[in-house]
């Protein structure tokens, strides 16, 4: 019989199920392609987050500065989009500029200063978030144009009537996210840079790894998915408000971790991430779905969270043991 | 690599000697803190040329003494378990849970026509159910950390989630008010102009520095955040230092959470959520390495005065809070630079002698 590894994903995969098989017993409604349709979209900002930050993660950085950077290009984009009427693609390429642009900031800093890039992240998250809003005085834009805001539905499937499943921008953005990150991560060579890098930074030096220009590229990357999430997000609530972003940070970055990216550097995959993230949001549908008290949410999750990652990290343990014994 | 001798085999002063001497020998901190030094009386002199004669008086001072130890003591909850290598995401939850049980059993017990040895009684009671509290987070938290196996920063994050969500769910999300005056004067009063919390604050400060510095403990404490397996092998029980670690963290939180509730009079479970990533910030600016190890608490202390003369000049110069604090992310990459730039200096110094 083949054994089935003990990996992060494989854990967090039977987390996932026996989740799931509990809250189908609990309430059928569970287990139906409309609400898991729902379940995933409502997801969708931060796993777009927590793919920027795992790559981020396993160059051996930290970034935290996403939040700020997402809100600071929202804004920027909305005040374009709603002050000289620019056109959907100019202000999404404005967005998804900004966002790089902070995101090679950081890069920059970190790489010149020599400093692990935690530092610089709080700092600048700090800078880009205060100036935003001293200088916007945290005013909301509410008339976005149609365009961003309008529902945009790719397909509808029916199955009885009131209950459909609409696959609609944020899934589909998010999807392609997750898949040109697992590319680029799985089969380029600037993925296996970043990984390199993330492993140990002296021996990719010396192997001719350029390490400001793969820095570039992975704070860059996370910043550019930040302006993308910052359009997503602003497209599902209909606004752009400041400080709707802020204070979200150490939660994508737990997430990636708990989808087993290594804080670290040089460790994780992008299924894992997803996963992670997988794990919460089913968690707090099935919560809803059977009707837990929404005061008493949080004290479940943060059960959850310990629960999960105390199993995970007894899985590797174990995983690691294996190891040895089947060397000697 | 060789962190220093033994715990056991030198006196505890000699070690920490060599220890800092290997130490600086071996890493360059972020931000040391002679630059430290050199960049808050910069600071104060920019401030005074800018507002002659009104930026430097007592008043300022006392503004800045009066300010400083709510996020004082939460930055040294976070400064200790960031030596060891962890992170305490649940700092901020574990204040404001430990100031809502205290605030909720002195205002059931303590009205305006309690006699004074009865209101002493509940709120020795108050102060006392608080630490107990405190203390069992902090147990449970690091028994989760050094048993589980766990990065500090996930058991956090899960223990914040979870203390959080107790304290909305048991107050509904609503705020807890009503202290006896002997409390609010922990945060108002002034003994001989200084202002009590500030007292507090630097007994508890030059305590902590103490135990950091000068004791078996806290060498302990720095080697797991240099080399946890290494620190095992070499006989420590890391298991026990750690879960200290987090004991002492959560405790600095009780500390925290009867300043906060004596300030706002009042408590909360969502008070003061700002100043989690606030308190990394103060840490880092003090010269804390991040990733563990290494870290002054006389740092955190020049950083804390740092942070507070630049928001008190702001605020003096009319200027908003919010830039206040955009500011102070932009002082901690000036002092990085200005670090970075001596030391390149140094080097070239040292080279053109050879």
């Amino acid at each position: 019989m083949p054994r089935i590894a003990l990996t992060t994903e494989t854990t967090l995969l039977a987390l996932i199920v026996l989740l799931a098989a509990i809250f189908t017993m609990a309430n059928p409604v569970f287990l139906t392609i409309p609400n898991l349709v729902g379940l995933v979209e409502a997801y969708a900002v931060t796993t777009i987050f927590g793919s920027g930050v795992f790559v981020v993660l396993v160059a051996g950085g930290i970034d935290i500065s996403f939040a700020a950077t997402a809100a600071v290009s929202q804004y920027v984009a909305a005040y374009f989009a709603t002050h000289y009427g620019w056109p959907p693609l100019q202000t999404i390429a404005l967005a998804c500029s900004v966002g790089f642009a902070l995101g090679a900031v950081n890069a920059f800093l970190t790489h010149s200063l020599r400093v692990v890039s935690i530092i610089i992240t709080i700092a600048t998250s700090s800078i880009y978030f205060s100036l935003l809003i001293h200088l916007t005085g945290g005013s909301e834009i509410y008339n976005l144009p149609d365009w961003w805001t309008t529902p945009i539905v790719f397909a509808r499937f029916d199955f009885a009537p009131g209950a459909f499943a609409k696959i609609n921008l944020p899934i589909v953005t998010m999807l392609v996210v997750v898949v040109v990150t697992h590319v680029i991560m799985a089969h380029t060579r600037l993925g296996r840079q970043v990984y390199a890098l993330g492993g140990n930074p002296e021996s990719a030096k010396r192997l001719g790894v350029r390490v400001l220009g793969v820095q570039v590229f992975v704070y860059g990357y996370l910043g550019l998915l930040a302006g993308i999430a910052g359009m997503v997000q602003a497209h599902r609530v209909g606004q752009v408000v400041p400080t709707a972003l802020q204070g979200s940070e150490l939660n994508v970055v737990a997430v990636a971790i708990l989808g087993g990216a290594s804080l670290v550097g040089g460790i994780g995959t992008m299924p894992g991430v997803v996963l992670g993230v997988l794990l919460l949001a089913i968690l707090q549908n099935g919560l809803n779905l059977i009707g837990v008290s929404s005061y008493f949410f949080e004290v479940v999750i943060g059960v959850v969270i310990l629960f999960s990652t105390t199993a995970t990290a007894m899985a590797n343990r174990r995983a690691a043991n294996l190891h040895l014994r089947a060397a000697k | 690599m060789n962190r220093g001798p033994e715990p056991e085999q030198a006196s505890p002063g000699l070690m920490t000697g060599q220890i800092n001497g290997i130490v600086s020998a071996l890493r360059k901190s972020s931000v040391n803190n002679s630059t430290l030094l050199i960049l808050w009386p910069l600071i104060i002199v920019t401030f005074t040329v800018l507002m002659p004669g009104q930026f430097l008086q007592t008043g300022t001072a006392q503004s800045i003494a009066f300010q400083l130890p709510e996020l004082g003591l939460l930055s040294l909850a976070m400064v200790i378990p960031l030596i060891s290598g962890g992170l305490n995401l649940a700092i901020i939850a574990t204040a404001n849970q430990t100031a809502l049980l205290m605030v909720w059993i002195m205002s059931a017990h303590i009205t305006a026509d309690t006699d004074p040895a009865a209101t002493w009684f509940w709120i020795v009671v108050a102060l006392g159910s608080g630490l107990a509290l405190s203390v069992a987070i902090g147990l449970s938290t690091g028994a989760l950390i050094a048993f589980g196996g766990v990065h500090p920063i996930l058991v956090t994050l899960g223990t914040m989630t979870f203390i959080g969500g107790l304290s909305v769910y048991l107050t509904r999300g609503k705020t807890l008010s009503g202290l006896p005056d002997a409390v609010v004067w922990i945060s108002n009063g002034t003994i001989a102009w200084v202002p009590v919390s500030f007292i507090i604050f630097c007994f508890v400060a030059f305590g902590i520095h103490i135990v950091m510095a000068r004791t078996a403990t806290g060498i302990r404490i720095h080697m797991i955040g240099s080399n946890l397996e290494a620190t095992r092998y070499s006989g420590v029980n890391t298991k026990q230092s750690l879960i200290l670690v987090y004991v002492i963290s959560s405790v600095l939180c009780w500390m925290a959470g009867v300043i906060m509730m004596a300030r706002f009079n009042s408590a909360g479970a969502d008070f003061a959520q700002s100043y989690l990533l606030i308190s990394v910030l103060a840490a880092i600016l003090g010269g804390v390495d991040p990733y563990g190890g290494f870290g002054r608490i006389s740092g955190l202390f020049l950083s804390l005065l740092i942070l507070q003369t630049v928001s008190s000049g702001f605020n003096l110069l009319g200027l908003s809070a919010q830039l206040a604090l955009a500011s102070w992310g932009a002082i901690l990459i000036l002092a990085i630079a200005i670090q970075r730039s001596v030391e390149w200096r140094r080097t070239n110094v040292d080279r053109a002698r050879r």
